[in-house]
């Protein structure tokens, strides 16, 4: 079993978190639709300046262990990363798909600080291979609104298989 | 002793370790003969660090081979390494990755191991109501868990299960063992993270490729590019007298347009990091190599590139493929700001790194090539056809010493 913090009862009211849980879905629909389509250049956007991204394996989370696949502490960290995963990784050529639900809103402080979590499925397709699943997991996340839009201050992708195929190549 | 097997059809080529021959990577009776000779061989594979089993009765799975084992710390504090294999019907009863536990229950039929892997206990042992149950004459400690011989070295377990193994010292001889102590100096060793990936490649392509510093610097847009690992930096390639184990040493350099690097289609003058903090270094070991990979047979990489520092395990699945665990680790007295080095340095590393997942996919590409073409030999000869020490990095001698070694082990006749 998972060791999350138990929701506390949202503070919102009930038509404002209505709003707010279908705010965060299309956050989470174009964040699936940029890498998907490859736009990674439009990627580094979905976080503030002041950031937390990582890609962290669940038993390094459950232990508390601190390496994480993708570590990016910064907005630059995170451009670096995409730079990298078009620019100077030798890869074979994939398509991924996201597949993100079981959106919660875990907590809201305020106006402007929401913790969210979602369900993740990422399935990989390769050359002359049928479609295979690259992981499955869930985001945990620190949303704020940022010039009107929600951004993320923190993302981790915690992934239920430890054992990777092969690689992972751009961001998830 | 010769196990008869179709491996008798099958000749090395006339010039030796110069040329692999294809089939090394995709025959499961080459595959076989490895198990048995190497990883159950009289060879030390690296099985855990000790930070990983710190108290008494912790315990964590590994593999040699494709066999598994268990890692455990008994009640006195000793390192024991025993087969996950119940003594009675083969089960693998170990089923968890780690933890703490005094008895380990098969949950076939209860047979019940202690830490060291003894059988202490098992149901109906006399029978019921006077019937059934085990001969008189049947004794517990007959039949244990297979016990492998251990050995740790400033906190790094090896174990073999061949108890005609060399002392540790002798296998690594001096050269890799000074190497080996460079990193494992004494400093207490904390765990920071594990990642796994399982590779679609024979494990001697993942072995072969930290022995050779050619493709590195090639291959690796970001060492190069970043100055992290380049030809014209000052390095060498170093092994022990059997040609098993290897280290490439080198240095950091600028990231400049010098004779070497124009020659290098992958140099990226206009790439610049945004957040420079990714691969910025702190000066940690006496000299001045900023990278040391070692490849210590049969098993493990040892790997310090700045300061990320990492055990890659390597576990066989068959001869078309292999899981490669990584652990990260630091050291105990290491500073927050050493530590949060070692965690953004990771990036460079993993299924997910910057610089690792080229080879992680090169080496899915040449067991694709390899598996396909079984008669077609490999071609070693940069640097010559030498498997000695060199001091630079356009060779492929490690791979060279390597295969001198395996063709030995492997009894593989030469052709002509």
């Amino acid at each position: 079993m998972l060791a999350e913090e138990q929701p506390r009862a949202p503070v919102a009211p009930k038509a404002a978190l209505r709003e707010l849980h279908f705010e965060i879905e299309q956050l989470n629909s174009e964040y699936a639709r940029v890498l998907d389509s490859e736009r990674y250049e439009q990627f580094p956007d979905f976080f503030v300046d002041d950031c937390l991204y990582r890609v962290v394996p669940r038993e390094n989370h459950l232990l508390g262990l601190p390496i994480a696949a993708i570590h990016c502490e910064s907005k630059g960290m995170i451009k670096d990363r995409v730079n990298a995963a078009r620019e100077s990784t030798m890869a074979e050529p994939r398509t991924l798909r996201h597949f993100i639900s079981n959106v919660r809103v875990l907590e809201v402080i305020g106006e402007e600080a929401i913790r969210a979590e979602a369900n993740v499925l990422i399935v990989q397709t390769m050359i002359n291979r049928m479609t295979d699943i690259l992981l499955s997991g869930f985001y945990l996340d620190r949303i704020v609104r940022s010039d009107g839009c929600l951004r993320f201050k923190e993302r981790l992708c915690i992934y239920d298989s430890l054992l990777l195929p092969t690689s992972l190549v751009a961001p998830v | 002793m010769d196990t008869p097997t179709r491996l008798h059809g099958r000749t090395w080529p006339v010039e030796g370790a110069a040329r692999v021959p294809s089939w090394v990577y995709s025959d499961q009776d080459v595959y076989n003969r490895e198990q048995e000779r190497i990883f159950s061989g009289p060879n030390w594979s690296y099985v855990a660090l000790e930070a990983e089993i710190p108290n008494p009765y912790d315990f964590v799975r590994a593999n040699i081979g494709d066999k598994p084992v268990v890692v455990t710390r008994d009640g006195n504090g000793s390192v024991n390494v025993f087969a996950n294999h119940c003594a009675h019907r083969g089960v693998v009863f170990c089923r968890h990755a780690r933890g703490n536990a005094k008895r380990f229950i098969c949950p076939y039929h209860q047979w019940t191991y202690d830490s060291t892997g003894m059988l202490v206990a098992i149901p109906f042992r006399r029978g019921y109501k006077g019937k059934g149950g085990m001969d008189p004459e049947f004794k517990l400690q007959e039949h244990g868990a297979e016990a492998l011989k251990v050995a740790a070295r400033n906190g790094v377990i090896f174990a073999s299960f061949d108890f005609a193994v060399p002392p540790l010292e002798d296998f690594l001889g001096p050269k890799m063992l000074g190497y080996f102590d460079r990193l494992f100096e004494g400093r207490e060793p904390e765990i920071l993270g594990y990642m796994r990936q399982r590779i679609p490649c024979n494990w001697k392509f993942m072995f072969e490729n930290i022995k050779d510093p050619y493709h590195a610097s090639v291959l690796h847009v970001f060492l190069i590019t970043f100055g992290l690992f380049r030809l014209d930096q000052r390095s060498a390639v170093e092994m022990d007298e059997t040609g098993r184990h290897a280290a490439l040493i080198s240095r950091r350099g600028e990231q400049i347009m010098n004779e070497a690097t124009l020659e290098l289609a992958n140099f990226r003058k206009d790439l610049k990091l945004n957040d420079p903090r990714l691969i910025e270094p702190a000066r940690e070991f006496p000299g001045d190599a900023t990278v040391v990979m070692q490849t210590i047979f049969p098993n493990v990489i040892v790997q310090q590139q700045s300061n990320t520092l990492a055990m890659r395990q390597m576990v066989t699945r068959g001869p078309h493929a292999f899981d490669l665990n990584w652990t990260f680790f630091g050291f105990k007295d290491d500073t927050p700001e050493l530590r949060q080095r070692r965690i953004r340095q990771a990036n460079l590393m993993g299924p997910a790194g910057l610089v690792s997942v080229d080879d992680s996919e090169v080496l899915a590409l040449s067991q694709e090539g390899a598996q396909v073409f079984p008669d077609t030999d490999a071609v070693l000869e940069m640097g010559g056809r030498s498997t000695a020490d060199t001091d630079h990095m356009v060779t492929e001698a490690g791979v060279r010493a390597f295969y001198k070694h395996y063709i030995e082990v492997m009894g593989f006749s030469h052709a002509g």
